[in-house]
């Protein structure tokens, strides 16, 4: 009936009107970012970096610009070259990820940022000191071990408000203080086991002894 | 000087008037203490209607924001209450464009044109007891009257801006106007007769029972109408961004904006007045000699949010349903309302030609009857027009490919 479907339709705003609004107030109130979300911000641990430019190879669109000198030590003995220039164009980074993938030492991270909007393309270069006096919220594409596998804490743990019991959610990139290059520990035995060794060793009835072991390998770091 | 003002002036029922006058006439000629005493009525009431204006914009926001979910503008002040002035400052600061070729004089008329009438129409409302500015004993004439301005208006801003998006709203605005002006008529025709006054005081007096139970089709009818006269969703087409840009004021920026705007909303709090002073018994209530002008305003208010949550519920209308919708079902329902109420005035009537409580509720009752039969009646009998008609599937024949549907 025509008056009818009237009311009706009438109702049905008149109950959205009691409901409470689900408008999150951006800049007093977040929503909790995906861990795996590819941030703005590189975060580069500059222990870590050996200066073997694999980033900028990897890098498709060639926007990573590295350049080293020898330290003076002794490389055969674990020592790295010195990093003069680390400049990433951010105006035309796709975050496809591939430096984070390529690097063999945990060195680069993506960021968690979101808010480094500038009004020339001229401040969109990160240089070397950006990288290294900006505060450490590494995302955790590519890098799990942040999140820690089931049984394993992560090392951030926050509310898991994305998917509930999920332990991978967990972790909240920018709930709390920035990390340090000894919190980013390297991957656990576990995660070995899984993703290096292949699926084989999940059907095998006994788990190794090593279980949820932390960065084990010693010097990795340093 | 002693001025006394005629108790049969239409002026006479404003107290402040009286006093303001009286004040102003002690040391001061006459003519000129009228004067004054006019000038700070008058000042009262454009200052209402345009703080009107600027509280309905910030209500409607944040009404509409929440029957979206939403919370509407929340940034200025406490709830945002301050949106409005934020508005009016940036608007006053922005370009004064004028198109080429545009009519110079025609165009800077029309926001004064607009928000004249409104305020002219403020002027036979009554806030409360005795607080009106002009008793006027023709007032619900002079309110068709005055507010059929606004159509000229509209029409002149689209004839001057040398657009033709503006050409066209004002094109389909003054066609809505002329068309929702008869349905409104007809239905104010009932009011006058029932309360046997054209004076906006009597009217409220007369409503021992408030109009909208006595005759409930006549107020569906209004509030339908000058939902389409105020050009407001879902009868918006005048000024459907989606198809015109903004209609017939695509061309106005700046102060000229600011004040279409605010005739705009101002238009909605001035006709919920009115619809409250002519169907929910204005003034009238618990302790009207000191509450009055409180319960007018909350009836405003309900007749404004009313307007409001119209707006957030139905889609635009095009506008063939549009005029469907006003020949062909506000108008036969206001033709009936209009028909019962004179069989229902002329039987039940006393010999001084005036109706009881006990009148009006059998009133109340029978239109009850009359508006559900009417509108389920009207409502079917105009469906097909508002109802989309569903295509058959096509067959497409291919030579060599089984037979597929296409809809």
């Amino acid at each position: 009936m025509y008056g009818l479907a009237m009311v009706k339709g009438l109702m049905v705003t008149l109950k959205n009107l009691t409901r409470k609004p689900f408008t999150v107030q951006y800049p007093e109130e977040r929503v909790r970012q995906h861990p795996r979300f590819r941030g703005e911000e590189f975060v580069w641990y500059e222990e870590r970096c050996t200066g073997c430019a694999s980033c900028a190879k990897y890098c498709p669109l060639g926007i990573i610009k590295i350049e080293t000198s020898p330290s003076g030590s002794a490389l055969p003995q674990g020592d790295k070259y010195r990093l003069e220039v680390f400049d990433i164009e951010l105006q035309r980074c796709m975050f496809c990820g591939l430096c984070v993938e390529a690097c063999p030492y945990d060195a680069l991270f993506m960021g968690s940022g979101f808010e480094q909007g500038q009004y020339s393309r001229k401040n969109m270069v990160i240089t070397i000191d950006q990288l290294r006096n900006a505060e450490k919220h590494p995302s955790t594409w590519f890098r799990p071990q942040l999140e820690g596998y089931e049984g394993e804490t992560s090392i951030r743990r926050g509310t898991p408000t994305i998917a509930q019991g999920d332990s991978r959610f967990t972790y909240d990139p920018r709930g709390g203080p920035p990390l340090g290059w000894r919190e980013v520990g390297r991957e656990a035995w576990r995660w070995h086991q899984r993703e290096k060794a292949g699926m084989r060793l999940e059907d095998s009835p006994e788990t190794p002894e090593t279980v949820g072991g932390e960065a084990t390998e010693p010097g990795a770091d340093d | 000087m002693n001025c006394q003002l005629a108790t049969d002036s239409v002026l006479y029922a404003n107290g402040l008037y009286r006093v303001v006058y009286n004040l102003a006439g002690s040391f001061l000629p006459c003519w000129l203490a009228y004067v004054i005493a006019g000038l700070v009525i008058i000042f009262i009431l454009v200052n209402a209607v345009l703080l009107g204006a600027a509280v309905i914009t910030w209500g409607e926001r944040r009404v509409l924001g929440r029957f979206q979910n939403r919370v509407g503008p929340n940034r200025w002040g406490p709830f945002g209450l301050f949106q409005p002035i934020a508005d009016l400052l940036k608007l006053l600061t922005k370009e004064d464009l004028r198109p080429q070729g545009a009519d110079r004089i025609v165009f800077a008329l029309v926001p004064i044109l607009m928000v004249a009438p409104l305020i002219l129409l403020t002027a036979v409302i009554p806030f409360a007891k005795d607080t009106v500015l002009a008793s006027l004993n023709v007032g619900v004439l002079y309110i068709l009257a005055v507010s059929s301005v606004s159509s000229v208006a509209i029409f002149m801003a689209g004839w001057s801006s040398n657009n033709r998006y503006a050409m066209f709203g004002a094109a389909r605005a003054v066609a809505v106007l002329i068309s929702y002006e008869v349905p409104v008529v007809l239905s104010l025709l009932g009011v006058v007769m029932v309360a046997a006054s054209m004076s906006l005081g009597s009217i409220v007096e007369a409503q021992a029972l408030p109009f909208i139970l006595v005759m409930p089709m006549a107020f569906l009818v209004f509030l339908a109408g000058m939902s389409a006269e105020l050009n407001r969703s879902p009868f918006d087409v005048a000024e459907a961004e989606s198809e015109i840009i903004a209609g017939y004021h695509t061309e106005y920026s700046g102060v000229k904006f600011a004040l279409i705007q605010a005739a705009e909303f101002g238009g909605v709090g001035v006709v919920s007045a009115i619809a409250a002073v002519l169907f929910l018994g204005g003034w009238s209530g618990p302790w009207s000699e000191y509450l009055g002008w409180l319960w007018f305003l909350l009836k405003t208010g309900i007749v404004v949010f009313l307007f409001i949550w119209f707006r957030a519920t139905y889609p635009r209308l095009r506008i063939d349903q549009i005029m469907a919708f006003s020949w062909k079902f506000l108008l036969p329902l206001s033709m009936i309302s209009l028909a019962a109420v004179t069989l229902e005035v002329y039987f039940l009537r006393g010999d001084d030609g005036f109706l009881t409580t006990a009148d009006l509720a059998i009133m109340a009752a029978i239109n009850a009857v009359v508006t559900v039969v009417s509108v389920i009646v009207f409502g079917n009998l105009i469906r097909d027009k508002v109802t989309l008609r569903t295509r058959q599937p096509r067959q497409v024949a291919v030579p060599g490919v089984p037979t597929i549907e296409v809809s």
